[in-house]
């Protein structure tokens, strides 16, 4: 057995075989072939089970992300039934000797090349198509499997280096029971996917990839971020046991459903979720959300190679509207940049891209993209209780402006005779420094803020929260972050407006205290997170944590205030 | 042979959905069925033939077919260029 530390990425615990997600070996050598006809019997085999496969992979696809989504693999299935593509393959088997594999490789990079040299964006993209699908036929030639997370039908543990975020949305939680990483850390998307999926995950173990074998035992312990690969007996009882006592301790949460959140002495706060997609909303109502404080907007534009129509967007906004009723739905415009390319917009490459050209700063100079979704966000308003948020505002005048287009937009729709949102609250997720800073004079003009923290702490310190090298600066409960967070909602209540914070803090044992004590209004976090934290919540007093709030915000270190905090709210 | 003439009216050309959808229903027959833009004239039922076209809005296409289902298949084929909005 071997024993691996990494970052608890999402909680549970799940024992089950190695299934390893990676590009197998597909290097081959070209050999003269005795029987033609039998390399072509095998180019042929190797076409159907890759055929066979996509059509799952589409299925599957389909079900999980929608039509849209699916449709790369219709043009998948054509390119491995394209007779330009394939008569050329049997023609250099049967006139050169070749083996099947050299034929498909030589043929297939020849369409590459071709389509890789036209001086269009969208054919290099089809080149693409050409390499994807050929990889797969070659693998099968080898006599290797090209794994997907869609042809899981078996109880696996998902093995590594990092997860796309196609990947993690192909996850079936009936056969997935949990994942581990080479890298990412808490913050990283492969870890709130595995938050909002509610699957066990452990992340930056830096090298489970070179240690664990395909099909050998793995344990995931994502209470502790450790990792056991190959356990004896005795590690995989004791496992069980804490499996059984965490699915207890859900239950005693599940509970509390129904309940709202109240201090121990009577005070309300809102407890929200952070999600997605609109298959979100479910695990969000089951984990008793009492509304949702970030939509994330962009996974409508990633894995395409187009923009989504206003009509998509309206569709995705007002389903999650609906679902949601009466409860408030925070969405996010489009934060797209920094780690979050879309490659059909074509955006030069950037030295430092989390400082460049992203979320409303693209906004603001492609309208046109901005401008859709506005108005599919206006439409759709009529359906539920809808707030409007601006990420990565800087200044004030991209505040104004953007509000502008918004005020346009809406006088638009309402001369064309749709119908409108009436009232919504605009507000800006608060995530660059300068903007904490200067929220007094920012809250003259927002109707609310909510407080993006993976980003306000990286921007704070100064410190690439994807480099490990420096995730040390990486400090949530540094007293820098506490003052400027406490600025942020001190600054909201003097003009009567509200502050909620949408980062992985709101959720986390040891910020809640502190929050609580600095008077943030509504909590947003990973839905798994609500009902923890509102059985932590019950307990504290607001009046007691309130009063801590000027010894904390005066500490000098991180350790200090953690120390301080675990013992005043009884942590551990 | 039978042959029809068309428009590209999408905007978009001819795009990828669309192109799918031509060379999905045009392996339904057995016929020989091409599509020809400008001088070059390309396998319908190919995909990769049929994206290196890159046919813009606009263009004057035809589509012609050969076989014993020729004509099934030049109308099935008229009708989808219909319904995805690709021409007329």
């Amino acid at each position: 057995m071997t024993h691996l530390q990494g970052i608890a990425a999402s909680s549970g615990i799940a024992i089950a075989k190695a299934y390893r997600l990676e590009v197998p070996d597909l290097s081959y050598s070209k050999n003269k072939v005795d029987d033609p006809d039998k390399e072509i019997k095998r180019l042929h085999e190797a076409l159907d089970v890759s055929k066979s496969e996509l059509e799952k992979i589409k299925e599957h696809t389909k079900k999980s992300l929608g039509d849209e989504h699916a449709e790369i693999f219709s043009a998948h299935l054509l390119v491995l039934s394209d007779p330009e593509l394939i008569q050329p393959m049997e023609d250099n088997i049967k006139s050169d000797n070749v083996n099947a594999e050299a034929a498909l490789d030589e043929t297939a990079n020849m369409f590459i090349d071709m389509f890789k040299n036209m001086d269009n964006e969208y054919m290099k993209e089809r080149a693409a198509d050409i390499q994807d699908v050929t990889k797969r036929v070659l693998a099968h030639l080898l006599g290797a499997e090209f794994p997907d997370p869609a042809l899981i039908n078996e109880q696996v543990v998902i093995v590594a280096e990092d997860l796309t975020p196609s990947d993690t949305a192909q996850l079936n939680k009936e056969f997935v029971q949990g994942f581990t990483t080479d890298i990412g850390g808490r913050t990283s998307h492969s870890a709130i996917m595995a938050r909002s999926l509610e699957i066990p995950a452990v992340v930056g173990t830096k090298d489970i990839t070179k240690q664990a074998e395909k099909d050998v035992m793995i344990i995931v312990d994502g209470l502790g971020g450790n990792v056991i690969i190959d356990p004896t007996d005795e590690e995989i009882e004791s496992y069980k046991q804490k499996r059984a006592e965490f699915e207890e301790k859900k239950q005693e949460w599940a509970k509390l459903k129904d309940e709202s959140t109240v201090s121990s002495d009577g005070e309300h706060v809102e407890l929200a979720a952070n999600i997605g997609t609109p298959d979100d909303v479910a695990g969000v109502l089951e984990n008793g959300g009492e509304g949702i404080g970030l939509y994330r907007t962009e996974f409508l534009y990633m894995g395409k190679n187009q923009l989504p129509t206003e009509e998509e967007q309206f569709d995705a906004y007002s389903s999650v509207l609906k679902q949601m009723g009466d409860k408030p739905v925070v969405v996010r415009t489009l934060d797209i940049g920094g780690d979050k390319e879309l490659d059909y917009l074509d955006l030069p490459d950037e030295m430092n891209p989390f400082l460049g050209f992203r979320a409303i700063r693209l906004c603001l100079e492609r309208d046109d993209i901005f401008r859709t979704q506005l108005r599919a966000l206006l439409r759709a308003g009529v359906y539920g209780n809808l707030k409007i948020m601006f990420p990565m505002i800087a200044t004030l005048e991209e505040f104004r402006q953007a509000k502008a287009i918004l005020t346009e937009e809406k006088e638009k729709l309402i001369n064309e005779g749709t119908d409108v949102a009436d009232q919504f609250e605009v507000g800006i997720m608060v995530e660059i420094p300068a903007t904490a800073v200067l929220a007094k004079q920012f809250a003259k003009e927002v109707d609310f803020f909510s407080i993006g923290t993976n980003d306000l702490i990286q921007y704070t310190m100064a410190a690439d929260r994807m480099n490990e090298r420096v995730s040390y600066l990486y400090q949530p409960y540094s007293p820098a972050i506490l003052n400027l967070v406490s600025n942020v909602i001190e600054a909201a209540h003097a003009e009567g407006k509200w502050a909620g914070m949408c980062g992985e803090m709101a959720g986390d044992e040891i910020a809640i205290p502190i929050l609580l004590g600095l008077g943030l209004d509504e909590f947003s976090m990973s839905a798994s997170s609500i009902l923890p934290a509102r059985t932590q919540l019950l307990e504290l007093s607001k009046e007691e944590m309130k009063s801590y709030k000027e010894e904390l915000l005066s500490m000098g270190t991180s350790e200090d205030v953690v120390a301080f905090v675990k013992e005043k709210a009884n942590l551990a | 042979m039978v042959e029809k003439s068309f428009k590209i009216t999408s905007s978009d050309g001819v795009h990828a959905r669309p192109a799918t959808v031509l060379v999905q229903n045009a392996g339904k027959y057995e016929s020989d069925i091409n599509l020809h833009y400008k001088e070059k004239s390309v396998n319908l039922k190919s995909i990769m033939g049929i994206m290196s076209l890159g046919i813009p809005a606009g263009a004057d296409v035809k589509i012609s077919a050969e076989g014993d289902d020729e004509q099934e298949a030049i109308d099935h084929l008229a009708k989808t260029m219909e319904n995805e909005g690709l021409g007329e």
